[in-house]
């Protein structure tokens, strides 16, 4: 079929405003692919909402709904309720997404709240490591040592001076059904987990790692390749979680040193100009070492 | 009395938006080593890679040069070309 | 038929007959027993609808928002802190055109913490784009309800609607109360039908952004719909009226207002006592009249016009006011009245805040000194010895 007719079918359409490269509206895109058309999908804001709502412009080929900043998951609590109240809850699936500062810091208190109530809801969080929609500033999934607007690098910081908050396992304290991880780097393991996700009732929660070439700094096309190194050196574990149990992990053939994935990256290059910074590669080595050892990855 | 409402967007309407003229590189598909893994239309950011029986391309009306396809095809039968405008 | 109902309960039986599909609430004196009487109809099957019992009331007004995109009408209720934690959603529920109905058991705003009656935590939203209705006493309370919905609901306003009722005053007041039967709510609401909503069938993008060429007009809008509001309301007031009897007035209610050189104008459950004083100071023959605000936003300003034209004398009682400008009410009366060929004194009156109780006689007084000064703004009741020994440094 050689017909422009099958980009048709993608939820997510062109025309959008989102960056070249970007890694946040591929992962949108492989999601609600996976999910199919009988949903309704709710976004906090952020580069995904303003990038592709600029009216008259929409680039959703599914009903969505943009609120506020830190609602997606309370918004998609009350069409849930109304889908039930309506008798089509079990026709009509909800996604919620957001951003890594919609989820882990502003929309926290909302999300936990969606999660503790047990709401039959997929929520996604979109992780690019910090605010990119107002210009790289540090959130909570910030990794260690990222230089960011507002956690720069200079003569008295290594830049992002905290770890990143462990969402999944926040998410686990809520003992919800289904929890996974994934990367835009691996593309069929999102489809998956989205299907899979959805076939689970109550309270599904997905981040998703999408590498941002302008916050990070690395090359429009280097997306894919910067995300699966994330994976690669242990960084960046994919798994999922099944009623508190890991039921599946993604098995790294051959474990690459963090500096094979930090150093592609303009936010981290400052550790790669002193020998101080060499200690702090080993602190970050010492993390991706750790979550090999916890995941079981290698 | 006038009826008013709050602004609704129209599914996919997008597509108005012409995002090509974003680009300073384009793919270029050579239709030669292709083993129709899909890993372009998969990963492109702009859901803009078609095709099917090792024959693939991309809607030049919106694909914004990124590269990601040429960068990530296994077999190399994607390239990137400078846009001559 | 009547019934003798508290307050709160009473609230919650107008909000079961109204049929909503989705209810999502976190408690918050003195808005508790209204929710706690919902939850318990759910619970046993009066009420067939969806409960969510939220972390706060932030996630309550938007899980109303997500409900009434997805199509239900949808309930909550709040005060207070409450109302100021929603103020974002209700800013956005209100820009959305999702016409909710809220009830606002209004309290007063901290700090100093306090959880009684005044009206300051509902004026921090009288810019925001929703309805906002005031009620005298339960039965009003009961009856606005029904009010709220139909006109919210209706395709030429499209707003969210806030009923409000002071806190203890009314909520937890026992009142014999005229009830409705599901027939004539039925009967006189119908099923709710937005114009759009989330539905995979027909796909719509809600909640774009709107750049500097786009927003303005948005605004625009929203004010045809709140102008439209003024119709919207005298018409479903009036088949209200006209079906059951209640509802004098519309936007505004008048009391002993024929030939009245002096007027008091008020809101909410003050209007009791006012009209009592009315009757007393007519008995004396002295032609005073009373006119209450029953609708806030819309703001009734030819309305006010009006009937205030021939007015001498106007005093203005609220319980709120702006720091740093003065009484609320006052304020947009005098804007209202202004370049009224009479020209009538207007004074403005700030009472009862944090639950200070108003007795007749400090009411009396009010009119006694009326003569004497014509104040801005004046503290009623204010207790000089605290402010010197407590509050001066």
């Amino acid at each position: 079929m050689f017909d422009k007719e099958m980009t048709e079918k993608n939820s997510v359409a062109p025309g959008h405003n989102a960056c070249s490269g970007c890694g946040l509206v591929l992962a949108a895109r492989l999601v609600l692919n996976a999910a199919g058309k009988d949903i309704i999908v709710t976004t906090a804001t952020g580069c995904l909402e303003v990038t592709t709502t600029n009216y008259p412009h929409s680039a959703w080929r599914v009903p969505w709904i943009h609120s506020l900043f830190e609602n997606s998951s309370a918004v998609a609590s009350g069409i849930e309720a109304a889908l039930k109240a309506q008798g089509k809850a079990d026709k009509i699936k909800v996604i919620s997404q957001g951003g890594d500062g919609a989820t882990a810091d502003i929309g926290m208190m909302c999300l936990s709240g969606m999660f503790e109530r047990g709401h039959d809801i997929l929520y996604v969080c979109y992780d690019n490591e910090a605010y990119m929609n107002t210009g790289i500033q540090r959130s909570s999934l910030t990794p260690f040592d990222a230089s960011t607007s507002t956690t720069p690098f200079g003569k008295y910081s290594f830049g992002n001076p905290t770890n990143k908050k462990d969402m999944p396992a926040i998410a686990a304290a809520h003992h919800i059904p289904y929890i996974a991880t994934a990367s835009v780097a691996y593309p069929q393991d999102i489809e998956k987990k989205v299907k899979k996700a959805l076939q689970i009732k109550g309270p599904k929660y997905l981040q998703l790692h999408a590498p941002c070439p302008l916050g990070w700094g690395f090359k429009t096309a280097y997306s894919i390749k910067i995300a699966k190194l994330a994976v690669q050196t242990g960084l960046y574990p994919l798994f999922e979680m099944e009623n508190g149990v890991i039921t599946s992990r993604k098995k790294l053939a051959r474990v690459l040193p963090v500096e094979a994935y930090l150093k592609e990256q303009t936010r981290f290059k400052h550790l790669f100009v002193s020998e101080d910074g060499k200690k702090e590669l080993e602190r970050i080595q010492a993390m991706a070492n750790e979550n090999i050892k916890k995941f079981g990855l290698a | 009395m006038q009826t008013t409402k709050t602004l609704y967007g129209e599914p996919g309407s997008s597509v108005q938006n012409k995002t090509g003229s974003w680009r300073t590189e384009r793919p270029v598909f050579l239709h030669k080593t292709c083993t129709d893994c899909f890993l372009c239309v998969l990963v492109c950011p702009d859901g803009v890679v078609f095709g099917s029986n090792k024959i693939y391309d991309v809607d030049l009306d919106y694909c914004k040069g990124c590269g990601i396809c040429a960068e990530e095809c296994p077999v190399k039968d994607i390239v990137m070309e400078r846009e001559v405008k | 038929m009547k019934k003798v109902l508290e307050g709160s309960k009473a609230i919650a039986e107008a909000v079961k007959l109204c049929r909503p599909q989705v209810i999502s609430a976190y408690p918050i004196t003195p808005q508790t027993h209204i929710v706690e009487a919902l939850s318990r109809m759910v619970a046993e099957g009066q009420l067939k609808a969806e409960f969510i019992n939220v972390e706060s009331e932030f996630s309550a007004a938007s899980v109303i928002l997500g409900a009434c995109a997805a199509g239900s009408r949808a309930y909550s209720t709040t005060t207070s802190q409450g109302l100021l934690l929603m103020v974002e959603v209700l800013f956005n529920l209100a820009g959305m055109r999702l016409p909710v109905v809220l009830t606002c058991t209004n309290r007063s705003v901290s700090a100093p913490i306090n959880i009684w009656n005044d009206h300051q935590d509902v004026m921090t939203i009288r810019d925001a784009g929703l309805i906002l209705l005031f009620a005298e006493d339960n039965q009003e309370a009961y009856d606005l309800h029904f009010v709220a919905y139909k006109v919210g609901e209706s395709k030429e306003v499209s707003l969210p609607v806030v009923v409000n009722m002071d806190g203890f005053i009314l909520t937890h007041a026992y009142e014999p109360i005229e009830i409705l039967t599901q027939e004539q709510v039925d009967e006189f609401l119908p099923p709710f039908q937005p114009l759009k909503k989330l539905d995979p069938e027909n796909p719509a993008t809600f909640g774009m952004l709107a750049d500097p060429g786009w927003y303005l007009e948005t605004r625009i809008s929203m004010q045809k719909a709140m102008e439209n509001s003024k119709s919207v309301l005298k018409q479903v007031i009036g088949e209200f009226r006209q079906k059951f009897g209640r509802l004098a007035g519309d936007l505004l209610e008048t009391y002993r207002m024929e030939q009245a050189k002096t007027a008091f104008v008020a809101m909410g459950s003050m209007v009791g006592t006012l009209k009592d004083m009315v009757d007393e100071e007519r008995d004396k023959g002295n032609p005073v009249g009373l006119v209450k605000v029953r609708s806030f936003r819309p703001f009734p300003e030819e309305e006010l016009r009006e009937v205030l034209g021939s007015a001498e004398k106007i005093l203005v009682l609220e319980k709120a006011f702006s720091l740093g400008l003065g009484g609320i009410l006052y304020h947009e009366l005098r804007s209202a009245l202004y370049g009224l060929p009479l020209s009538p004194q207007i004074s403005g009156y700030v009472l009862g805040l944090g639950g200070r109780d108003i007795p007749k006689k400090s009411l009396s007084k009010i009119l006694e000194d009326f003569n004497k000064t014509t104040p801005a703004l004046n503290f009623v009741d204010a207790k000089e010895n605290i402010l010197k020994e407590h509050l001066y440094v």
